[in-house]
């Protein structure tokens, strides 16, 4: 048993062993990895559907994929980014993504590749969760 | 290139992130359905209610 701030919580036993971070790496590497990791398949895979879908409809809107911050919006830009994981680094290689927005759908496909890598993160903090038995 | 209306957008924007708020916020699965949806009708609402709004103020 796991005592957290309000509540205690059961942990599983195979949460108990291994390296305890490899569901937060995995999952920020790749969207739903983490939960798979732990055995959650329907909900790895529907964060995965939702963090994927998200990417590819930003990349498909000629989103703009960041590549450098050189001032404080690109650098907070890069940094959302950058939580897509693996993803990220496909569509830099592969030269995927808009190098300027110059339509308003393609503004929104940044936002939804920004927002993308945010949500990975969170999903790859609950996998961490998870894995440490601190949620269910 | 995809070209969605700004109303799609914002629906499809709402479905993934309350998909992702449901599940990674709440423990049960009827409380993050619960919560997913709710979370999707705030993001919609807001976003027709703040466009009305401008829709006003620019008239």
């Amino acid at each position: 048993m796991v005592a957290t701030e309000n509540k205690t919580v059961a942990v599983a036993p195979e949460a108990q062993s291994g390296f305890v971070y490899l569901p937060l790496i995995a999952g920020w590497l790749v969207p739903g990895a983490g939960h798979f990791l732990l055995r959650k398949w329907g909900r790895g895979a529907l964060l995965a559907v939702s963090i994927l879908g998200m990417f590819v409809l930003g990349i498909a809107m000629q989103g703009k994929v960041y590549a450098n911050a050189h001032d404080i919006l690109a650098m907070l830009g890069l940094a959302g980014d950058l939580g897509n994981g693996l993803l990220y680094v496909v569509s830099r290689m592969m030269g995927l993504g808009a190098d300027t927005v110059q339509v308003t759908t393609a503004d929104y496909g940044t936002r939804f590749i920004v927002v993308a890598g945010l949500l990975n993160v969170i999903s790859a903090v609950d996998a961490h969760n998870l894995r440490t038995g601190r949620k269910i | 290139m995809l070209h969605p209306s700004h109303f799609a957008s914002v629906v499809v924007f709402a479905i993934c992130a309350s998909v992702v708020f449901g599940i990674t916020q709440r423990e049960t699965p009827r409380r993050m359905v619960r919560y997913g949806i709710y979370c999707f009708v705030l993001f919609v609402g807001s976003a027709v209610a703040l466009s009305w709004a401008m829709y006003l103020i620019a008239r």
